[in-house]
């Protein structure tokens, strides 16, 4: 195979780009999380030195995944799978429940979430399916990945984790997407279906009857609460309002500051950091991940085979979809559903496996010009 | 290009689809930055108001309950005004002094005061210190505002029973939810502070009438009082609920059970519909649905009347001579006699080296199975059940429902036993007596039924054989949609049972009310048919039952159904420590029986015998035109 080998050669521009957007990204979660949780009197240590752990054990991941050809690792996803499968299984049993989900095992301080480290098997085992499926006929592009999928989003659903379980079907269905679907009709009624989601989801969800919305959402989650949710949307919308144009300044959120804002370093990370920031604030940040995206849509669409562009293509969908939704939710203009803002809300799962598919996207980069040598 | 294989033309073109994600995500992204800059940008001013004043307080609104009504619409629950005490922690500057002026001002008990202000909780939501002030009480707050920061007054609703103490183990009362139901998924929604149904109808079915809470969220000014509201989701009212009950039936069932102890039950035996549901002594939900001190609460768990336990659904009873209708089935059913068989009793059976004493002294003579079932002659049936065995009865008990839940929908319905000798070595982990299937066969021994299950069983009998789940709620009336929701009638099954025998034993039945052991329920009204029970409350009795002390007396059992063709009502009575059941039990069914009538007299009541038996499709599809 010619396409062994050759990391050695010294990072260029385009990766360094790469990595300096990822690491801006980083340090402005950092720093919110930092800016709400650095006056919090508690035991052990702060969360701004712990989310600088999971940072560098990200890291980690981020080199391991860049240092071994992606070919090799896409020759484990099916084990991968079936490890991730075990552990979501597993988690139900012997997990640990917060808010009436049970979701992560404890490992010593830290908290392990299964569906985290799902997410990016699920894309290994996707793009290694179509990449060695003659993909032809609907059977075999829609019907088998999305066999292979169930088993997942079940038991993701089953703890129950809609946040999660809505990232698994946007990777499969991105995925599916970028594979081509032979029905136009149906190519574009997904697309719409995904990208415009959170949009039309406040209009169907609008034409509901208050108490439809509520047994759907007690049903979804258990631990909804009207009075308490309601309140978190509220005063995450005054965050987010309040920083106006140029913002609060650095430690200087009020809303978040004065604990109004509940969740203030996890699922609302962006809301605080949008009344420290303000607009222009949010736009960089925006234009950071837009800039991420672009990035990886480069790589994607100069991969030089299947596998490698269907990598890419699921990371981006798993990043980008997460991104929407989170500051979609924090926005007020989705219903609070629980996913991370990628690479700033505070959790040591979520950090890693995403700075490992970020790492794995780079690996698609820097083989693709290895055929041409 | 090395190489132009299928394989890459295949990758061009997906690759040429990654434009569907670039410009999807491109857009919403978009779409984002418009609502942030919406938000930011143009509604920017009015936040920064909010979050500068850092002013906004959350104030949870309570939703009403839904109303319960009896079959005929009479009001059994509803909610009236009520003051509630709140505070927002948020606004509270000295806490001890808080605690003092409001121990002061309407004596508040300092330690539950104190227990409630550490909760856990958000700081901007208001908490309920106390229900039902009175009008005094919430006066005096409102006059010392100024010196409680952040505390208010709210008048919502609290639950009333008018009939106070009529159906209160069927209607149950409400509380606060606790911690622990908070925990579960069928209180998902709640909040600390959440009213729900603790016991009875009101719990069974607290899912319907709960409503759904809303909130307000105010500007408050310095002191934490509101100045302004800035949103608003009003609260959903619950859903009202019909019950099956006939208040006027209840009432009187509870009134002749008088000062006794025990239960009286009646049900439509065509759709299983529960009429009434007495059980006596009772309590007062209108007190156990406020807040109580510990003090009250423990004088109402440790009263030696129980008044909490639903006789109807939870007293568990040996069924005494009653039970001879299941004997007589099993024995006739399993060949063991047939119509005509007779048995002699001369007062006694004697049994190794036992003797089983019949309740008349003298004996009743030559018997077949008719005439044992009309006299309750107890030798006749401790000789099938010795020839039959105690598995023979325990399948037929089961069969008959008992030592199983009837379904009815109230929580912690107790099942009784049917003792086996399986179940005696799981339960006492002892071999079975031969001699126990002797006091088995009258309804004793560890026989033991609720006057629920009895009244079913009977039902069912007068119903030839089709049985029904006894259910209390008729409809229940969405108040979203303004529709009433009509329960239908559950089927349960239908006995195995050869119809001659039901038939004979209906016969019998109706014996026994013109002719045997229950002549003082004979009516001229309409004709009755039923079994009287007479329990033994105690296996060892050191004297004559007369010179007994009450507790220790026998519990008086009538099971019956009117009319005896095609029956409307069965009413099953248990008193207890009231002696025998003809003459303690079987007056209170008839002038329960005769009332009904009266309230309802649309078919024909006298009938001469039982008719041959009906299909049970026209049962079941029988409708009800009396109300």
């Amino acid at each position: 195979m010619i396409d062994r080998v050759i990391s050695s050669r010294a990072p260029d521009n385009f990766e360094w780009r790469y990595v300096a957007i990822i690491g801006a990204i980083l340090s402005l979660g950092l720093l919110s999380i930092y800016s709400v949780t650095h006056a919090q009197p508690g035991s052990g240590v702060p969360l701004y030195a712990r989310q600088m752990l999971w940072v560098v054990m990200g890291g980690a991941a981020f080199l391991v995944m860049l240092v071994f050809d992606y070919h090799k690792i896409a020759r484990l996803s099916y084990l991968f799978y079936v490890v991730a499968l075990v552990l979501l299984a597993v988690v139900l049993v012997i997990g640990k429940t917060s808010r009436g989900a049970q979701r992560w095992f404890p490992i010593g301080p830290f908290a392990f979430q299964p569906a985290e480290f799902a997410k990016v098997v699920l894309i290994l085992v996707l793009a290694s399916y179509y990449a060695s499926s003659p993909r032809e006929g609907w059977r075999q592009r829609v019907v088998l990945p999305g066999l292979i999928m169930a088993p997942g989003l079940l038991l993701i659903l089953k703890q129950p984790d809609l946040g999660s379980g809505l990232s698994f079907l946007a990777i499969y269905v991105s995925m599916l997407l970028v594979v081509g679907v032979r029905s136009k009709a149906l190519g574009v009624l997904l697309l719409l279906a995904l990208m415009l989601f959170p949009f039309a989801w406040e209009v169907m969800w609008g034409a509901l009857h208050d108490y439809q919305r509520e047994r759907i959402l007690t049903f979804v989650n258990p631990a909804y609460d009207p009075g308490g949710k309601g309140y978190h949307a509220l005063q995450s919308r005054i965050a987010i309002g309040s920083g106006e144009l140029l913002g609060k300044g650095l430690y200087g959120g009020t809303q978040s500051q004065l604990k109004f804002l509940p969740e203030g370093h996890t699922d609302f990370v962006f809301a605080v950091f949008a009344e420290e920031w303000g607009f222009l604030g949010v736009l960089l940040l925006l234009g950071l991940f837009l800039g991420l995206i672009m990035l990886s849509i480069e790589i994607a669409s100069r991969a030089k085979d299947i596998l490698g562009a269907l990598l890419a293509a699921g990371v981006i969908a798993m990043i980008g979809f997460s991104m929407v939704i989170n500051i979609g939710m924090t926005a007020g203009i989705f219903p609070i559903v629980g996913i991370p803002l990628p690479l700033m809300s505070y959790g040591g799962s979520a950090i890693v496996t995403t700075m490992a598919a970020l790492g794995l996207l780079l690996n698609v980069k820097r083989r693709r010009l290895t055929l041409f040598y | 290009m090395l190489d132009l294989s299928p394989q890459q033309d295949e990758l061009r073109e997906l690759q040429g689809h990654l434009t569907i994600l670039k410009v999807g995500l491109l857009l919403v992204v978009a779409l984002l930055a418009i609502r942030l800059w919406h938000l930011q940008v143009r509604e920017g001013q009015y936040y920064r108001d909010l979050s500068e004043n850092n002013r906004t307080r959350s104030v949870i609104l309570e939703p009403a309950r839904g109303l319960i009504y009896d079959r005929n619409g009479v009001l059994l629950a509803n909610n009236v005004p009520s003051f509630n005490l709140y505070v927002t922690l948020e606004d509270v500057t000295d806490r001890e002094a808080l605690i003092k002026r409001l121990v002061g001002l309407i004596g508040l008990d300092e330690a539950s005061l104190r227990k409630r202000l550490s909760e856990r909780g958000a700081k901007l939501l208001a908490r309920k210190l106390k229900g039902g002030l009175t009008l005094r009480e919430a006066a005096l707050i409102e006059s010392h505002r100024l010196d409680l920061p952040g505390v208010m007054v709210q008048a919502e609703s609290q639950r009333n029973y008018p009939a106070r103490l009529t159906a209160s183990h069927l209607l149950g009362y409400v509380g606060e939810v606790s911690a622990d139901q908070l925990e579960k998924p069928e209180f998902g929604g709640l909040h600390q502070g959440s009213v729900v149904g603790q016991y009875g109808v009101e719990h069974t079915y607290d899912r319907f009438l709960r409503g759904r809470a809303g909130q307000k969220v105010i500007e408050a000014d310095a002191l934490g009082h509101e100045k302004r509201t800035v949103e608003v989701q009003k609260p959903e009212a619950g859903d009202d609920l019909y019950l099956t009950i006939d208040l006027r039936l209840q009432k009187l069932a509870e009134d002749l059970l008088g000062g006794e102890a025990g239960a009286i039950v009646a049900v439509d035996p065509a759709t299983g519909e529960v009429l009434a549901l007495a059980s006596r002594p009772a309590f007062d939900p209108n007190v156990l649905s406020r807040e109580l001190t510990p003090k009250q609460w423990e004088d109402i768990v440790q009263d030696e009347g129980h008044p909490l336990t639903n006789r109807a659904t939870q007293g568990q009873y040996p069924p005494g001579s009653t039970f001879k209708i299941v004997m007589a089935a099993a024995a006739l059913e399993t060949n063991t006699i047939d119509p005509a068989t007779t048995i002699r009793c001369f007062g006694s059976y004697q049994f190794g080296r036992r003797l089983y004493k019949d309740w008349k002294a003298g004996g009743h003579g030559t018997m077949d199975v008719s005439q044992a079932i009309v006299d309750s002659c107890d030798v006749f049936f401790y000789t099938i059940g010795q020839r039959m065995g105690i598995e023979a009865i325990a399948s037929y008990a089961t069969q008959f429902g008992l030592g199983r839940e009837t379904g009815i929908e109230l929580p912690s319905e107790r099942v009784g036993i049917v003792p086996s000798p399986a179940w005696k070595e799981k339960a006492r982990s002892e071999p079975w007596l031969p001699g126990e299937t002797i006091s088995a066969s009258i309804g004793q021994g560890y026989v033991t039924v609720t006057p629920l299950q009895m009244t079913s069983l009977i039902a069912t009998v007068g119903n030839n054989g089709v049985s029904f789940r006894p259910r209390l709620i008729r409809a229940v009336m969405e108040r979203t949609t303004g529709r009433l929701q009509e329960l239908p009638a559950v089927a349960r099954g239908q006995l195995a049972i050869r119809p001659e025998t039901l038939a004979l034993i209906q016969h019998a039945l109706a014996g026994v009310v013109t002719e045997g052991t229950a002549r003082r329920a004979k009516s001229s009204l309409v004709t009755i048919a039923g079994k009287t029970g007479t329990a033994q409350a105690v296996a060892a009795r050191p004297g004559p039952e007369e010179d007994l002390p009450k507790k220790l007396r026998d519990h008086a059992w009538f099971i019956s159904y009117a009319p005896t063709v095609t029956p409307r009502i069965a009413v099953g009575v248990l008193v207890e420590h009231m002696g025998h059941g003809g003459s303690a039990a079987a007056p209170l069914a008839k002038q329960l029986i005769e009332t009904f009538i009266k309230l309802a007299p649309h078919e024909p009541l006298i009938a001469d015998s039982p008719s041959p038996a009906r299909s049970p499709m026209t049962v079941m599809a029988r409708q009800e035109p009396r109300d």
